[in-house]
């Protein structure tokens, strides 16, 4: 067995698992990370192989979450609520893009900020849409025949196949040419569109596939808490969310479950410190940009990296003791 | 054989502000043919060559292709039309091996965007690939990432991405800047092979920007003068060398 396929079972066995050795909130928690490694997964797509700045994605998180608890305080069912949270995220996205189309770097970055802005006000302020700053309370979850959803360890299960799935696709959307098409959209634009490669089109999907992975995301989040007002969504969670991509490493496949797990499972370890929480996790955080701008996930890279060298040194100066006959 | 030029460039101009940059160039360009474009700096082979590749709009003249209008296409519709291109600069995807390189090269030209989701990795290029990889003596570093190698073999690599999807003209831009030497002849040699006995597609025609003399005399088969955003002269490598008035005003000095 290959050791990727091997390090893959041994991870999921671990989520299959996990929940046996937790209490109640430790599987809500548990649950929360999956739901942020679906929405960090779009916004990995979008930044870390499209190379498009986007400081929105939690408007997105936002855009789904409410279309779900809005839908369903009309009556509508979560399972039509769910598709219709990633086809609005989806169609707004594409109008994110544009933009980018247009200007890119710490100006695209400003761009999707003031849209994210926007986002937040309409929530904010239209009351009769939103509720306002009192939010939607007592959002219902999902009714599955054969599996409680009610219960915190049944919908982490429900989150998890979705996880799974939502990874499987984009998987398979990376590994196809599509793959190869965002990464040189990302490493060289010009050069791209001299290749024939649409930049335009693999701009606006970039924005448009990530948006749908976090407005799936926010529907999951709104039906875990079963309340939701505007304070997830500001700009702020976006940052966030860019911070989990960059931690994790972007560009790299399993990026998003490493970042999202130092940003939401690690200020509970980190409750110890108290007041001084933030002031511990904003100092790994510069210290991780220092010492692996590539992420933790660029950590085995390094190593390689390191140990090809060596190898390569070592080669040289035998070959180089052979020639002196030493 | 007028009517069968590959390219055909008419009375084109651009100014940047006072400055005529390109003041009326026409050329043609025959199927398979090497047309080389020289000129000292300034004298508007960038600014032609830009236009050519839709990076800019003319503000008058016309570009065919084939007899197609192309002069108002932008460098995707171009390329899409087979035509393709070098830059002055390395412009490989260093991130990405040289396979991929390749095969990103000329994938977007067969299928659509929704059927390319669901096609092979290598988007059935694999084969083509393997053919220039050989032609250009990069086997050896085929699998590595283009970004680890030396600034030589990335240049054969960024040469071969040109001639991945078959087109039809390839426009070179300075192919020797910034290559040692002994490099630029296997590049030559390259080239010519490209030219007369391609390992893929059919026979290609290009147009080359050149600084080095020898190179572009021995390579090509007509070149265009231009000075000051005119042509000066255009013909063969021996009539150029002879041209009393290319001689004062470039390649005697």
């Amino acid at each position: 067995m290959k050791k990727s396929t091997f390090a893959l079972l041994a991870g999921a066995a671990v989520l299959l698992i996990a929940p046996q050795f937790l209490k109640n909130y430790g599987i809500y928690l548990l649950s929360y990370w999956l739901v942020f490694v679906i929405a960090t997964m779009g916004l990995n797509l979008t930044v870390g192989y499209a190379g498009q700045k986007s400081l929105g994605h939690a408007a997105f998180f936002g855009i789904g979450a409410y279309t779900v608890a809005i839908l369903m305080k009309a009556g509508i069912s979560f399972w039509l609520g769910l598709p219709a949270a990633a086809l609005i995220c989806f169609v707004v996205g594409v109008l994110l893009g544009f933009p980018a189309l247009r200007v890119q770097t710490i100006y695209l970055a400003f761009a999707t900020l003031g849209f994210n802005t926007a986002i937040w006000l309409v929530m904010r302020n239209e009351e009769w849409l939103t509720g306002g700053t009192f939010g939607i309370n007592n959002i219902a979850r999902p009714k599955l025949p054969g599996l409680n959803l009610d219960s915190n360890l049944g919908y982490y299960y429900f989150v998890l196949a979705l996880t799974a799935l939502l990874a499987a696709l984009l998987w398979g959307l990376l590994r196809s040419p599509w793959g190869k098409a965002f990464t040189a959209l990302r490493d060289n634009p010009i050069r791209a569109e001299s290749l024939g490669v649409d930049i335009r089109s693999y701009t606006l999907l970039s924005f448009a596939i990530g948006a749908a992975y976090a407005g799936i995301a926010g529907a999951l989040f709104a039906s875990l808490v079963q309340f939701i007002d505007p304070a997830p969504f500001t700009v702020g969670a976006s940052i966030m969310m860019y911070l989990m991509v960059v931690v994790g490493g972007p560009g790299y496949f399993f990026g998003p479950m490493v970042g999202a797990a130092v940003g939401v499972i690690l200020p509970e370890w980190l409750r110890f410190a108290q007041a001084w929480y933030l002031f511990v996790f904003g100092s790994a955080v510069v210290l991780l940009m220092i010492w692996l701008p590539g992420g933790l996930l660029s950590i085995p890279d390094r190593v390689r990296a390191r140990w090809h060298a060596r190898e390569a040194s070592a080669a040289r100066i035998a070959a180089a003791n052979q020639a002196t006959g030493a | 054989m007028m009517a069968s030029a590959l390219l055909k460039v008419s009375n084109l101009k651009k100014a940047y502000g006072a400055i005529q940059a390109v003041d009326g160039v026409s050329f043609e360009v025959q199927p398979g043919e090497i047309f080389g474009v020289i000129g000292p700096n300034g004298s508007g082979k960038t600014t032609l060559f830009n236009s050519m590749l839709g990076q800019i709009t003319p503000d008058e003249g016309r570009i065919e292709l084939n007899g197609e209008d192309v002069t108002s296409l932008g460098p995707l519709e171009l390329n899409r039309r087979g035509v393709g291109r070098t830059f002055q600069t390395l412009q490989v995807f260093g991130k990405m091996t040289v396979r991929d390189n390749l095969i990103v090269a000329a994938q977007e030209h067969s299928g659509t965007m929704f059927s390319r989701m669901f096609a092979p990795i290598d988007s059935g290029l694999g084969a083509r690939a393997d053919a220039l990889i050989d032609q250009f003596h990069i086997r050896h570093v085929a699998d590595k990432k283009a970004g680890e190698l030396s600034y030589g073999q990335q240049k054969l690599v960024d040469i071969a991405m040109a001639f991945m999807s078959e087109p039809a003209l390839v426009l070179l831009d300075e192919p020797c800047a910034g290559v040692n030497p002994s490099l630029v002849g296997g590049i030559s040699t390259l080239l010519k092979e490209l030219n007369r006995n391609p390992k893929i597609g059919s026979k290609s025609s290009f147009v080359v920007i050149e600084h080095n003399m020898d190179f572009v005399m021995d390579l090509c088969h007509r070149i265009m003068v231009m000075v000051e955003g005119q042509v000066m002269a255009i013909g063969t490598p021996t009539e150029i060398r002879g041209n009393k008035q290319v001689l004062d005003a470039y390649l005697g000095a």
